[in-house]
């Protein structure tokens, strides 16, 4: 318990650190998004004062600091002056999309390339290993942009998808398995492109760990005692290999959600992204620094995921972590 | 000796494009930002060396283009036009290399403009300035990795180094940099630089962005190396003979980790160039009307253009041979550092 004590403390530490690092950096900006209202001469500098006093702009950086903490305590996270309201709901909203894009790519990604690094692994040499690994070699230099507007390209020239958006403008009147078709559909583009974009390094990671572990005495006698290909690769091999594969999940949430970022603005899917972009913009700064939170909180949870399951696949942290 | 040759031949290729993108005053035929409003996105036009009845002629032409007959947006080629291509000839100003003023391409044309990769919505040749944009991408890629990696080196060798509080403290602010996803930090940092400025003030901003966002793993890497370089013994001899903090870095640590910096230049080299396309694709990096790969691309967030004028992708075919040759030699690099550790286990001298 001790250990996954530790760990969410070192979670929680991170998250302050780097919000105390993006507000440091924000208050290297130059203009506010009240400098866009100063141009407007409909607006009075009575009114703007009393608006930087409103949103405590012309407070020093500390009391900035402690006022936000308190916002986070009230489930705010700071005021949108582009949205005119509260950060939290507007980041909400926008996460769950950005979740459901990188949870399901997630999902997918791992799920396609255990078993084909398995295999690739297991054949060692062969025609399918060479070819998967020139695959793997072929989408590992085309940048997530190129790849990304090239599919764009592909399915706008061809309709297989819809190239935009969450759903379809006649939602509302579907039947609720019609509903779920039409999120398919409008969710198989950015998802192809995150999972092409992951695939590469995962395979080749989980190849060379299987590798590695093949070679291994104890699975030679494990073969040797008759125990069947399937059971041996899967049940054997796969968990003496796991160790650093659940290091590479922590690291891959991070890519997917970089990859998703950009992503999501290429095809417009109503994220985390594009409100980003829009927020820099506007140099709506309290957005700017929710996002990157929520990245963070994105990541630290994904990598507890990452040590939860190393707790549970590898004994010997259990033992060292009840020692401690 | 084999990864050698293959560290050479890689270096070749690159070397290779990057005189291509260096020298892209002689090589393309037109200015960057000479607009042609007569013939916004033309498409791609070829060149020809057989005419219509099949006989040859030497130097190659092209047909002026003409639209097709009930359209607005197809084009023909006016088989009645013929503009032969002239090599070595004088065209528009430039500067080579950014200082020689020149007139000389390596082909021309008069009369009319040939597209090779077509023309964008302003009608300016967009082989021109896949080749200028080159140039302001690859070298803000290039000099971010610089800033960088000196960055690194410095953080990572004072931490390394002097250890203490000093190494505490630096290794914290590291894996803060670490801990975010790369993008949303290089986001968080544009976030708050200024926005609309000039291309000459949007690129210094663009390279501010890239060091800061990248010196966190170098950093560490740097930091490993001189922790292990600092026992050596040849070290410690220079110590106890009274040579001072700043010679010992200097002299004997600095070389040591020279095989990390140029590995981690071979990996952050591309990524840094793929940095700058994401923002100035976005807007929030080379403003127009000054070409970079990445704004190159931005027209194709209208869905009109994306659907109607696919040559507008072109560009991002184009840059795909430097990202393979940057992927190609950081592999060579890396087979070259794993063999040399296989040969010092074996006690073999290299």
């Amino acid at each position: 318990m001790n250990y996954f004590l530790r760990r969410l403390l070192q979670g929680v530490l991170l998250l302050i650190g780097v919000s105390f690092l993006t507000f440091l950096f924000s208050t290297l900006a130059p203009g506010n998004y009240l400098d866009e209202m100063r141009l407007n001469p409909q607006i009075s500098s009575a009114t703007l004062a009393a608006l930087r006093s409103q949103y405590q702009l012309d407070r020093p950086l500390p009391i900035r600091y402690a006022r936000w903490m308190n916002s986070i305590a009230h489930g705010e996270l700071g005021y949108s002056f582009a949205y005119n309201s509260a950060v939290a709901p507007l980041l909400w909203v926008r996460a769950r999309n950005t979740l459901l894009l990188t949870i399901t790519a997630t999902l997918l990604a791992w799920g396609l390339a255990l078993p084909l690094g398995i295999w690739s692994a297991e054949r060692r040499g062969g025609l399918p290993d060479r070819a998967l690994s020139w695959a793997t070699s072929t989408l590992l230099v085309i940048p997530d942009l190129v790849l990304g507007l090239g599919l764009l390209i592909l399915t706008a020239r061809s309709a297989w998808f819809p190239t935009g958006g969450l759903v379809s403008v006649a939602f509302e009147n579907l039947s609720p398995l019609r509903k779920l078709s039409d999120l398919l559909m409008h969710m198989a583009l950015p998802v192809t492109a995150l999972v092409l974009s992951a695939l590469p390094i995962l395979i080749r990671h989980i190849r060379a760990a299987m590798v590695e572990v093949l070679g291994a005495p104890h699975l030679r006698a494990a073969a040797a005692h008759g125990i069947p290909h399937r059971k041996l690769l899967y049940g054997y091999a796969l968990r003496a290999a796991a160790n650093p594969l659940i290091a590479l999940f922590g690291f891959s949430v991070g890519t997917l959600l970089s990859g998703s970022l950009l992503v999501e603005i290429i095809m417009s899917w109503p994220g985390i992204g594009p409100l980003l972009l829009e927020a820099i913009l506007a140099r709506d700064l309290y957005v700017v620094i929710g996002g990157v939170l929520f990245s963070t909180v994105f990541l630290v949870a994904g990598n507890f995921l990452a040590d939860l399951l190393l707790y549970w696949a590898d004994p010997r942290i259990r033992t060292t972590a009840g020692a401690r | 000796m084999r990864q050698r040759r293959q560290i050479l031949g890689w270096l070749l290729v690159l070397g290779a494009l990057h005189v291509l993108v260096a020298c892209a005053g002689f090589f393309a035929p037109y200015d960057p930002v000479q607009q042609d409003r007569e013939h916004p996105y033309l498409p791609p036009m070829r060149v020809h060396v057989a005419d219509e009845r099949g006989h040859l002629h030497l130097p190659p032409f092209f047909y002026a283009v003409r639209v097709r007959e009930g359209s607005v947006n197809q084009f023909d080629e006016d088989t009645g036009k013929a503009f032969p291509l002239g090599f070595l000839t004088t065209g528009a100003r430039y500067r080579l290399l950014g200082f020689l003023p020149c007139r000389l391409h390596l082909f021309g044309t008069e009369g009319a403009r040939l597209y090779l990769l077509g023309s964008d919505g302003f009608g300016r040749d967009q082989f021109s300035r896949i080749l200028y944009g080159g140039q302001v991408s690859l070298l803000s890629g290039l000099l971010g990795a610089g800033c960088t990696l000196f960055m690194g080196a410095i953080i990572g060798a004072v931490a390394g180094f002097y250890g203490g509080w000093r190494d505490v403290l630096l290794m914290r602010l590291a894996e803060l940099f670490l801990a975010l996803p790369w993008l949303y930090l290089l986001f968080a940092l544009r976030a708050f630089l200024p926005l609309a400025v000039s291309p000459l003030k949007a690129f210094l901003v663009v390279i501010v962005v890239l060091a800061t966002v990248g010196w966190a793993r170098p950093a560490r890497l740097v930091r490993a190396v001189v922790l292990s370089a600092k026992e050596r013994d040849f070290v410690r001899a220079a110590r106890g003979f009274g040579a001072s903090n700043g010679y010992l870095l200097r002299r004997h640590i600095a070389p040591e980790t020279s095989s990390v910096l140029l590995t981690q230049a071979a990996i952050l080299i591309p990524q840094f160039v793929l940095a700058e396309m994401t923002l100035s694709f976005l807007g929030l990096g080379i403003p127009e009307p000054a070409p970079s790969w990445g704004n190159l691309l931005a027209s194709l967030q209208q869905y009109s253009v994306l659907v109607s004028y696919w040559w507008m992708y072109l560009p991002a075919v184009a840059i795909v041979p430097f990202f393979v040759g940057y992927q190609g030699f950081a592999n060579a690099l890396n087979l070259h550092v794993a063999a040399d550790k296989i040969e010092e286990k074996r006690g073999v001298p290299s």
